[in-house]
This record gives structure tokens, C-alpha cells and sequence, in this order.
């Protein structure tokens, strides 16, 4: 269980929630949440948005009944939390590209903030692509080395994927099925977080299992992120 | 006082009633991160085929109120992954491995459990009830006759105790399960899945690209608890009891039916500890009831 200390709205649908305690994660990692003891019965895995000290935050939309539910709760209320679970985005070197559409924004911003604080890496330029408005508009400057933004249009015309060493992308899979494409003409690694339906969350009962190009993976363990060519070049 | 939560299955001792049922527990290794599943009474695998198989496409998992419905299709590595990958992990594990099998043809059955007669295994459970395989499978248990003829092939073949698994979907579920018993299973095992469906209404389409899939947890729960009430009037080999069991109150439940054990599957997905709070949670129950040993209310409804 854990203690809500803030849940606002900041966007049509979308909330940020935050909780308090002892938590650990990585970015890319996703923690399956509780929304109530009954009903319903499953938790919904959703991905670390921050993580500092004792706060972690979760930036998700009401997509269902469960988040529906959470954005019901009130700071003092609790939900339960399980995690962090998944691999995350691997360590990597260099300039780096950071390319998001819609939701897939979530995992990014932790993504960056440890970047940017990395000694290997030289760049982190952040591209984010909505549909109708842009999120937290004023933080995500923050924590990159320069910022770009596009609503309505392709974010990826905007990505000169050869001028990075690696891309790390969450969002829509025409977005990321194109910046693998783009990637592998120029033989930059595009690392993807794919979303998927899970059960356990933690690798057992093979709901989110993927085809793979080295077989079937369980997004939830073996993911969510995974090289672009394994999923979107078979 | 002290109780004892210990069941003999037919000639097996369990150390306790709680059994983790066949695909909600993987072979036990990621469970087995959370908590030690060596304090449950055994583990039901992935339900296993003679060859490894890959599941369904499309959407897989779907939630409705109170229940899972699920299309997995059996993915699994097949037998021979299973003894040589799989089972030397939970033989590290002190508790009761059943392996649940698969298959789409008779042959395949046969060829599965003679492969599992060098394994080093508690049970065999025949899994004549899954309702996401196109061919074979639920097929088998839907009349006594085609479930009677596989069990008799299998006992012919196995080394090992079998233990068969219905579907609620037969036309009769107990004149199955007295078909099982008559072609020498060792026991029973009650419910699979209820064979259901979903529809997207914004996609105009089936949820599932089978159209129908399998209904699991507490919405299923009373209809498994007649059943296993009626199988335990029928027959006098042992019976597992399994279908929306959430926690230890449930298990009590279907004890006071008449099953010797219970299977806990969608609770692992609700609580990843759902087995190891069972277990405790029985064990409080009899000691503040003063239940010695599950004998005493075992079917008494
Ligand atoms: C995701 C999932 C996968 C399952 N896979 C199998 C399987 O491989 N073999 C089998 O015999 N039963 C399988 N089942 C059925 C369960 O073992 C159990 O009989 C059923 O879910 C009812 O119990 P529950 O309500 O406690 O989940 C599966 C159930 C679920 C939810």
C-alpha cells in the first residue's frame, strides 16, 4: 500500500499522481498499480513518470473502469502499488534522441533527467508528439538539452535519427516502427517501450506475450523496452 | 491446539490443500521471487503439449466485472523444454509438481505422458477443458465417452497418478467425471474456464480473434462450487476443487463441498501472495474453530 499525496488533473483525461514512501525503478520500469481490494480485480502496469527521494509520480489517462477509478482517489487515500517491474531503457552513450507520442510522454521524463545527470552522455534532445495539446508544457525543458514539440503532426519527420548515436522511443507503433526503420538505414540502435495487456505482471501467465524476431517475449519481464529490429523488422 | 492442514490424495501426501492452478503460475520462478512457494501444496505447470506452441494472436487478456477472460492458446515450450528447462528448477522447491497436459489429438496425449514417465513428477493432469485451442483439448471432455477413452489410454501409458481436469462447458459434468473414474483416474479436478466472449462495441468485432474465450475468477465461483458439490456426490476418487477462489473463506468452501484440494488460479494475478495467504489464513480458521484436521468438515453439505 501506499500513501496518495497528490492527484491532480493536467490535461483532458490525463493526471498526475503522486505517492509517497521507499520506492526503487529505473526509467522505462512500470509499477502495477491497485486501485481497490475487489473490484477490479486486476492492477494496471503504469510506467515511472519521476522518482525523487520518497515521491514517485505516475502521469496516466483514464483509458478504463481501473484508471477511472484512480482518478477518483484523493491525496490521504491509498492504492497498492507493486514493483518496479519491467527492464527499462539500457545505459547508453553519446547523443541521444528521446522521441515520444501521446501518452508513451510518461516514461520519458525520468528518462531524460537521469540522461542528462550521466557523464556518458553528451545530448538529450527531446522530442514529444500530441494529438491535441501538449502535457506539462513547462517541464520538460527541464530535463533535456533542448526541447521539441509538434501537436497533430508526425514527430518523427522532425528526427534526424543519423545525427544520434541511439533513440529511445514510447508511443504509437507507426512512430516507433519508422524510427526503427529510419535507425537501421543508418545503423543507429532504436530502443522501443511497447504497451500490452498483462495479467500478472511479472511473467507468468503469458497475456503480453510478443512475437519477437528471437521468438515470443513477455513484455511485462522482458520488457517493456526492447530493440526496435526485434519487434517491428521480422 | 495444533492442526494439521495435511490432505492424502489418494495415496499422496499434500503438506496443505492449496494447489496453484495450470497457467496462472507459470513453473513458479517468477512467484517464487515474492514469496517461497515451497509452503504451498503443490504447483499445476503451464499446461504443457507434446510440442512447443506459440498462443494465439491478438488480444489475450480482457477484464469484465469480477473475472478474467482469457485467450492465451497454450503457449508453452513443449515437454522436452519442460523436463530438461523447467522442472529441475522446482524440484528445488519442497512441494507437489503436477504437470498439466495438453493436446489437439489423442496421440498427442499419449506421446506427452509417456515422455513424462522418466520425469521426476507428483501427478499427472490431464487438461481435457481448455476452451482457447482450436482443435482437441475441451473437445475431449465435453462427453463421457471421448473423456473415458483418453483417460483409459493415459492410465495405460503413465507411470504416474492421473488426475483429470473438466470443463464446466461438458454437456454433463458428472457423468465425465464418472467416466473418468471408471477408466481409473486417480481424481478429479473442477473448473476450467466457462467458454465466454467479448465484444468491442467501437470496433464492431469480437475482442478476441477466437471470438470465444475462458472466463476465470470470483464471477464463476458459484457455479464451480455446485459443481464440485455434485462431482463429490457422484464419485469416491478425490477431487480438486478450482474457480474463483480469492481467499482462505472460498477454500473453506469448497472443502466443506467435498474436495479434497483446492486450485487458486486469477487470485495469483489479484495478489501475487494469494497462495501463501490462503495457506495462513485456513490455518487461523481451524485453529480458532478447533478443527483438528480437514477430515472433520471435508463434504460436510
Ligand atoms: C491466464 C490463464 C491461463 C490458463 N491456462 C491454463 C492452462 O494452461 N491449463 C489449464 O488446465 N488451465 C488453465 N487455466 C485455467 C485455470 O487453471 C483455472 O482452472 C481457471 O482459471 C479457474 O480458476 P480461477 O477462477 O481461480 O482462475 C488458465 C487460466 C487463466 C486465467
Amino acid at each position: 500500500m501506499a500513501l496518495i499525496t497528490d492527484n491532480k488533473k493536467i490535461g483532458n483525461g490525463i493526471y498526475l499522481l503522486e505517492v509517497e514512501g521507499r520506492f526503487k525503478g529505473s526509467p522505462g520500469q512500470f509499477y502495477m498499480i491497485q486501485v481497490a481490494e475487489t473490484y477490479p480485480l486486476l492492477s494496471r502496469p503504469i510506467s515511472i513518470f519521476e522518482l525523487t527521494g520518497n515521491k514517485l509520480k505516475f502521469l496516466y489517462r483514464i483509458a478504463g473502469e481501473g484508471t477511472r477509478l484512480l482518478s477518483e482517489k484523493k491525496g490521504g487515500e491509498c492504492i497498492g502499488l507493486r514493483g518496479p517491474y519491467g527492464n527499462g531503457y539500457p545505459s547508453v552513450k553519446g547523443k541521444i534522441a528521446v522521441v515520444g507520442g501521446g501518452m508513451g510522454a510518461a516514461p520519458l521524463y525520468e528518462t531524460c533527467k537521469r540522461l542528462k545527470e550521466h557523464p556518458d552522455i553528451t545530448a538529450v534532445d527531446l522530442y514529444l508528439g500530441f494529438s491535441e495539446e501538449i502535457i506539462l508544457k513547462n517541464e520538460w525543458e527541464k530535463v533535456c538539452s533542448s526541447f521539441f514539440y509538434d501537436i497533430g503532426g508526425m514527430i518523427t519527420k522532425h528526427v534526424d535519427v543519423a545525427d544520434y548515436d541511439a533513440v529511445l522511443a514510447c508511443g504509437p507503433d507507426i512512430m516507433m516502427k519508422k524510427l526503427t526503420e529510419t535507425g537501421k538505414k543508418h545503423g543507429k540502435k532504436v530502443y522501443v517501450s511497447i504497451e500490452s495487456r498483462m495479467g500478472c505482471g511479472i511473467g507468468a501467465c503469458l497475456s503480453c506475450s510478443c512475437k519477437t524476431a528471437n521468438g515470443n517475449k513477455k513484455v511485462c519481464k522482458d520488457g517493456p523496452v526492447f530493440l526496435g529490429v526485434e519487434i517491428y523488422d521480422l | 491446539m495444533t492442526c494439521d492442514l495435511s490432505v492424502k490424495f489418494n495415496y499422496l501426501d499434500f503438506k496443505n490443500p492449496v494447489v496453484a492452478a495450470s497457467g496462472t503460475f507459470g513453473f513458479g520462478e517468477e512467484y517464487s521471487r515474492i514469496y517461497d512457494v515451497g509452503i504451498l501444496g503443490g504447483i499445476c505447470t503451464k499446461g504443457l503439449t507434446l510440442e512447443p506452441k506459440e498462443g494465439n494472436n491478438g488480444i489475450r487478456l480482457w477484464e469484465t466485472p469480477m473475472g478474467v477472460l482469457n485467450s492465451i492458446g497454450m503457449e508453452n515450450p513443449g515437454i522436452e523444454a519442460f523436463i530438461k528447462n523447467e522442472l529441475p528448477k522446482m524440484k528445488k522447491w519442497d512441494t507437489r509438481i503436477i504437470a498439466n497436459i495438453g493436446g489437439a489429438a489423442e496421440e498427442e496425449y499419449i506421446l506427452a505422458s509417456e515422455m513424462l514417465n522418466n520425469a521426476d513428477l507428483d501427478m499427472i493432469e490431464l487438461n481435457i477443458s481448455c476452451p482457447n485451442v482450436r482443435e482437441g483439448c475441451m473437445a475431449f471432455g465435453m462427453k463421457e465417452k471421448s473423456a473415458g477413452e483418453l483417460v483409459e489410454k493415459i492410465k495405460h501409458t503413465s507411470r504416474h497418478p492421473v488426475i483429470v481436469k473438466l470443463t464446466p462447458n461438458a454437456e454433463n459434468i458428472v457423468r465425465v467425471a464418472e467416466a473418468c473414474e471408471a477408466a481409473g483416474a486417480d481424481g478429479i479436478s473442477l473448473i476450467n474456464t466457462v467458454k465466454a466472449m467479448a465484444v468491442d462495441i467501437k470496433e464492431r468485432k469480437a475482442v478476441f480473434e477466437n471470438i470465444y474465450a475462458g472466463l476465470s475468477g470470483p464471477a464463476i465461483k458459484p457455479i464451480a462450487l455446485r459443481m464440485v458439490h455434485e462431482v463429490c456426490k457422484a464419485v469416491s476418487i478425490p477431487v480438486i476443487g478450482i474457480g474463483g477462489i480469492m481467499n482462505w473463506k472460498d477454500a473453506m468452501e469448497f472443502i466443506m463441498a467435498g474436495a479434497h484440494l483446492i486450485q487458486i488460479g486469477t487470485a495469483n494475478f489479484v495478489n501475487p501472495e494469494a497462495g501463501k495467504k490462503i495457506v495462513s489464513g485456513m490455518k487461523d480458521y481451524m485453529e480458532k474453530e478447533g478443527i483438528k484436521n480437514l477430515d472433520e468438515i471435508r463434504g460436510i453439505i
